[in-house]
């Protein structure tokens, strides 16, 4: 049982990341993702404050609340004339930096681990029950993931066709009459939600690689978005499953072996992927160069 | 608080420590200058991630706490970093972002395998590892002062030297190769710098924080000038004001960590740049708008005026 609830914990973080990065890597916003995780930290750090608790509800609003005050401040500075990769690093150390700061001194008020809040702990995921009316339900991450995935899965579904069009080209969405501002800080809101969902098991800097990497190894398998949405969250479930039983193995931390699985799948696709793979493309060129060779012959 | 910090001044370790972060500084917001131009801000964030497996390797196969042998590891697998990142972008359609993001969150997760790997195989050695994640300048033994210091100030004396190179290739490596230059090389020491700088930075202020010690300075200097010369020396004060800043207060502020101090503390100098710069700063900018506005409607109702006039003058006729 403890095998089970601990592998769809991965799951679903994976699953939630996995759609949400298809449309930030296809937006080239991947490292917004990246920012967004780092700066929910003083959200974090006020919502326990406020609090005085682990109070799952308050840290979910207090994280949105930052992730998205992340995105309008990376918004403001770009538009002020700054790079886009400048803006991100000014704005995501400065919120991480505050972040550490509440938390180290206010350390005797925060039953929150710096370490945990950077790798996270899977491993203890079942222990912390939900009990209502006296039944055990299941373990709290799985409920509060799984909302969170149904909160995504039900937003992007109802908004599919607006996504894929933002993504794809912004100036036609917007010639079409589609709020582009609007489905931007939908995007980043569902990011940052899902990011404070996940970091408590899986930690800061691993949500960032589930944001990223499935997303990307999917990129490399289709052109199609309804193929690449799927094969980032299969790519992503199989990351989890085949990082636990490599963390058992190994006896190292389960967050950082889904990863590195993700990193292993990620590295296979570029090399073999049938359409966008290093030697597809290698063997396509050398076909192309000896057609042309036997034309002139 | 006034004692405390006047006994640290006086304390010659310290001195050592405060020099070393005043180096550190300068070192990383002159390469940092050279990063924002061109784009690749957010490359240190992700070497400094990369470095994560180095330093773990290098203890597994050594098994001594060794600076040293630290920053040697996170050299060599912030270079292999660099080459993937350019791998990636170089031969399937992934761009830039996401690929940093992929050598980012892949090496750390590898990084983190190993460091559980150490922490579960109980060697008792391994107690400084996690002092990578935040950074502890304020309690650095004074080898690992004089290697910061020293090698921030190789960093410098390369850059001051090749100046002229990094200037050139930084603005435009096309001009630069038709002068006969080895813009491929001067590429490479370029990033080999930026990745020895963030190795630097780590023991100040952590894997995830060092990122701005080389976007922030630079970007504040940015505000400024127009002149890259002019740049890269205020980009190193202000590296350097932020290094001893962030020392001196997690110094005598006991549970404050030295990484994001030294952050918070260029970041307010990036405000202050951004809002009261000359020219390119938000007041300026407001002035500026207000006055054209104001000179619009002046102009304008001096035109109201003349016409009238003339079509006064035309009823008269």
């Amino acid at each position: 049982m403890m095998d089970f609830w601990i592998i769809l914990t991965g799951t679903l973080v994976a699953a939630t990341c996995g759609i949400l990065g298809c449309f930030l890597v296809l937006r080239k916003m991947a490292m917004v993702g990246d920012a967004i995780s780092h700066s929910v930290l003083p959200g974090i750090a006020i919502a326990f404050l406020l609090g005085g608790s682990r109070d799952s509800v308050l840290m979910l609003f207090g994280a949105a609340v930052l992730g998205l005050i992340t995105v309008v401040l990376i918004q403001l500075l770009q538009r002020s004339g700054l790079q886009s990769d400048a803006s991100i690093g000014i704005v995501f150390t400065a919120l991480f930096a505050i972040g550490v700061i509440l938390i180290s001194r206010n350390a005797q008020h925060i039953d929150l681990d710096l370490d945990c809040v950077l790798f996270g702990e899977i491993a203890y995921v079942p222990w912390d029950s939900l009990i209502w009316n006296g039944y055990n339900l299941g373990p709290v991450a799985i409920w509060m993931l799984g909302g969170t995935f149904l909160i995504v899965l039900i937003t992007i579904a109802l908004f599919y066709k607006q996504f894929k069009i933002c993504a794809f080209d912004p100036a036609l969405a917007a010639a079409l009459g589609i709020p582009v501002a609007l489905f931007h800080y939908l995007l980043m809101g569902l990011v940052s939600l899902s990011t404070v969902a996940s970091f408590e098991s899986v930690g800061a800097i691993l949500v960032v690689g589930m944001l990223i990497v499935p997303a990307a190894t999917a990129y490399l398998l289709t052109d199609r978005l309804g193929l690449m949405l799927l094969y980032s969250v299969i790519i992503g479930a199989i990351s989890s499953t085949g990082g636990y039983y490599m963390a058992k193995l190994f006896d190292a931390s389960i967050a950082g072996s889904m990863i590195t699985v993700c990193g292993i799948l990620f590295v296979l696709t570029f090399l073999f992927s049938p359409s966008h793979g290093l030697i597809s493309r290698w063997t396509k060129r050398q076909q192309m160069r000896g057609g042309n060779l036997n034309q002139v012959i | 608080m006034m004692s405390s910090l006047l006994g640290w001044f006086a304390d010659p370790n310290m001195q050592w420590i405060l020099m070393g972060s005043l180096l550190l500084g300068i070192g990383s917001g002159v390469i940092g200058s050279f990063t924002y131009l061109r784009k690749q801000s957010l490359m240190g964030d992700a070497l400094a991630h990369a470095a994560l497996p180095g330093i773990c390797i290098a203890f597994m196969l050594m098994g001594v706490k060794s600076i040293g042998l630290f920053m040697l590891g996170s050299i060599i697998s912030g270079m292999i970093a660099t080459f993937g990142i350019h791998a990636i972008t170089r031969y399937s359609r992934i761009k830039q972002d996401a690929a940093l993001g992929i050598i980012l969150s892949v090496f750390f997760g590898i990084g983190v395998v190993l460091m559980t790997k150490i922490q579960h195989s109980g060697n008792g050695n391994q107690s400084g590892l996690d002092k990578y994640m935040f950074g502890q300048a304020a309690s650095m033994m004074k080898s690992d002062v004089y290697m910061m210091g020293v090698v921030s100030l190789l960093l410098i004396i390369v850059c001051f030297i090749l100046f002229k190179e990094f200037k050139l290739v930084s603005f435009d490596p096309g001009f630069a190769r038709g002068m006969g230059m080895k813009v491929g090389l001067l590429e490479q020491l370029l990033l080999f710098m930026t990745v020895v700088a963030v190795v630097v930075g780590i023991q100040a202020v952590g894997v995830v924080l060092v990122a701005a010690l080389l976007i922030t300075p630079a970007v504040s200097a940015r505000y400024w000038t127009d002149s890259l010369g002019v740049m890269v020396v205020l980009a190193g004060f202000i590296g350097a004001f932020s290094g001893v800043t962030g020392t001196l207060i997690s110094g005598t502020l006991s549970n404050l960590p030295t990484g994001p101090v030294t952050v918070l503390a260029a970041t307010s100098l990036f405000l202050v740049s951004a809002i009261f710069a000359p020219n390119r700063g938000l007041v300026a900018k407001v002035w500026r708008r207000a006055r054209t506005r104001q000179q619009i409607q002046q102009s304008q109702s001096l035109e109201m005026a003349q016409q009238r006039s003339r079509t006064v003058e035309g009823g008269l006729d």
